[in-house]
């Protein structure tokens, strides 16, 4: 018998409901099987902890005196997007400091960024605001420099277009003498490493791989409090090849979602620095997914021999959208700390935090039995494999004529 | 009496070159091997503690250097800043001798601070920046 979200829902109200994370359901499927399972288990939760570029923060600061139009503003030296209305700005988590020297001494540190602005405020740390604007008769006010805090916001939420990718590339360095310093980690030369990023069977999307029940509305876990999604997330890609059991074999699926900053706890949101490549923000995301079915108990069981991820060189393919991947390997493989590519064996190492994917998927459990998280129902799933949905490249068209 | 803390890189062609032999022989030092990380596929590590009079250790390096081998004082130490710490395993590669490593059960990333030999590679390679040089 199909479960509804409104029976579930009630089971957690009662504190009825039966929760278990991902890797507790892998067990109870090989067990049980899955229709016992499904009538067993309410609901499995999930977790991923990584960095996570595409990811920003909105926040409304109030009204100066005299009133000023925010036409450029930095946060701790960090430029933040003023152009939207008068004192709302948009902070995105790959934006270095003003004054970064970036790469010119290549690889650069990026020690500071939109990332770590976002964690400061998140631990209420106090954060320099400066802003200029041109000044108009209603909004005459032209400079701006002053400390805000989170808790004198009147809004400030954590709004990321792409987040919690479903499966992902593992990056390897071909280059025969030359180490590379990438979004994915410092790669060394002739297959040094392999650097991974997904929490695998324990990440949201794996869990859900034909967005069953994953979509516009659903509440998750998102840096420590209640988000939601709000959009299938930029790059969202559910086409490409997949395993007999329904995996992506790559990047397919994300997701766009959004949260509560003044909820939010630093422990799931920290700024980080790639050496050489930039500055981005590790988010901590987990989805508690109804077991509907049958259908979704199978689907919950994965683990992380079932799901694999292409090898792919970051020293040429990569950046020139060239070639194949060197190959296929699976979680499992990657989690023992090494694999073999082109004959070769190699130490892995990975961006995403499996010990705090965990963690989540633990506290998500908790919330559900104390009964302070309820399932929603999306509103709109998330385009599936039949949508027909691809990835597109950008096609170039060259401008003609004269450019001013 | 003076002592020295220092590391040694080897190159790949001089791995079995008895270098520390033969500086306590010819400049009459006493050596302490606190950790030894050498493979004859790769490059070395040797992390020594090195006791002699101050004029024979300076003459002892430089000879060393011109045999070849790469030397570096070990006057710092690298520490983790636990609370910084995500466990996300982007370090575990960078390390020359493991002392950053995964448990394979739970994926937790482990510093074992007795195998670091302070080369400071993780540094910069960790996201968070948890890894920091203690004076």
């Amino acid at each position: 018998m199909p479960k509804t979200y409104q029976e579930i829902n009630e089971k957690i109200k009662s504190g009825q409901v039966v929760v278990v994370t991902a890797e507790e359901m892998t067990g109870i499927v090989e067990e049980e099987g899955a229709a016992k399972a499904a009538e067993q288990v309410d609901v499995v939760t999930t977790g991923t902890f990584g960095p996570m570029c595409s990811s920003g923060a909105f926040l409304n600061f109030g009204h100066s005196n005299p009133r000023m139009k925010v036409e450029k503003a930095w946060l701790n030296d960090v430029p933040a997007y003023a152009g939207m209305a008068a004192v709302d700005l948009y902070i995105g988590a790959t934006e270095a400091s003003e004054h970064d020297p970036l790469n010119r001494d290549h690889p650069g540190e990026f020690r500071y960024g939109g990332g770590h602005v976002i964690q400061e405020l998140i631990a209420g740390q106090d954060v320099r605001l400066r802003a200029i604007a041109y000044g108009t008769d209603c909004y005459p006010r032209k400079e701006l420099d002053t400390w805000i805090n989170i808790t004198d916001l009147n809004e400030c939420f954590l709004c990321n277009p792409r987040n919690a990718y479903q499966n992902y590339n593992v990056a390897v360095n071909l280059n025969a003498d030359r180490d590379i310093y990438t979004y994915m980690g410092v790669l060394k030369s002739n297959l040094g490493n392999a650097n991974y990023c997904s929490a695998g069977q324990l990440s949201p999307l794996l869990n859900d791989p034909y967005y069953r029940t994953i979509g516009i509305g659903t509440r998750i876990f998102l840096g420590g409090a209640p988000g939601y999604v709000f959009w299938p997330g930029t790059q969202h890609n559910p086409t490409v090849a997949r395993t007999e059991k329904g995996l992506p074999k790559e990047g397919a699926g994300t997701a766009a979602v959004v949260g509560d900053m003044k909820q939010m706890s630093p422990e799931w949101i920290v700024g980080v620095s790639m050496y050489g490549y930039g500055v981005s923000l590790q988010v901590g995301l987990g989805a508690a997914i109804p077991v509907l079915d049958e259908e979704m108990a199978r689907f919950t069981a994965v683990k992380d021999e079932d799901i694999v991820a292409p090898v792919v060189d970051y020293s040429r393919n990569y950046p020139y959208n060239e070639g194949q991947p060197l190959g296929y390997v699976n979680y499992k493989d990657l989690k023992s700390g090494q694999i073999t590519v082109n004959g070769k064996q190699i130490p892995t190492g990975s961006l995403s935090s499996y010990p705090k994917a965990r963690a989540i998927a633990q506290i998500l459990k908790e919330w559900i039995e104390a009964g302070q998280f309820l399932l929603t129902e999306s509103v709109q799933l998330l385009p599936s494999a039949d949508s027909g949905l691809t990835f597109k490249a950008l096609i170039e068209r060259p401008v003609e004529g004269e450019v001013i | 009496m003076a002592t020295r803390r220092v590391v040694f890189r080897y190159p790949r062609h001089l791995i079995d070159a008895p270098v520390v032999s033969q500086i306590a022989r010819i400049y009459n030092l006493e050596f302490n091997i606190l950790r030894a990380n050498i493979t004859p596929q790769s490059e070395g590590l040797m992390v020594l503690g090195l006791e002699g009079s101050a004029e024979d250790l300076d003459k002892a390096l430089t000879w060393v250097q011109q045999q070849g081998v790469g030397v570096q004082p070990l006057e710092r130490d690298v520490v983790r800043n636990e609370e910084r710490c995500t466990h996300c395993g982007a370090c575990v590669t960078i390390c020359p001798t493991e002392a950053l490593h995964k448990k394979i059960a739970t994926q937790e990333v482990c510093f074992d601070s007795d195998k670091c030999i302070a080369c400071e590679l993780c540094v910069p390679a960790c996201p968070p920046r948890a890894m920091e040089v203690a004076f």
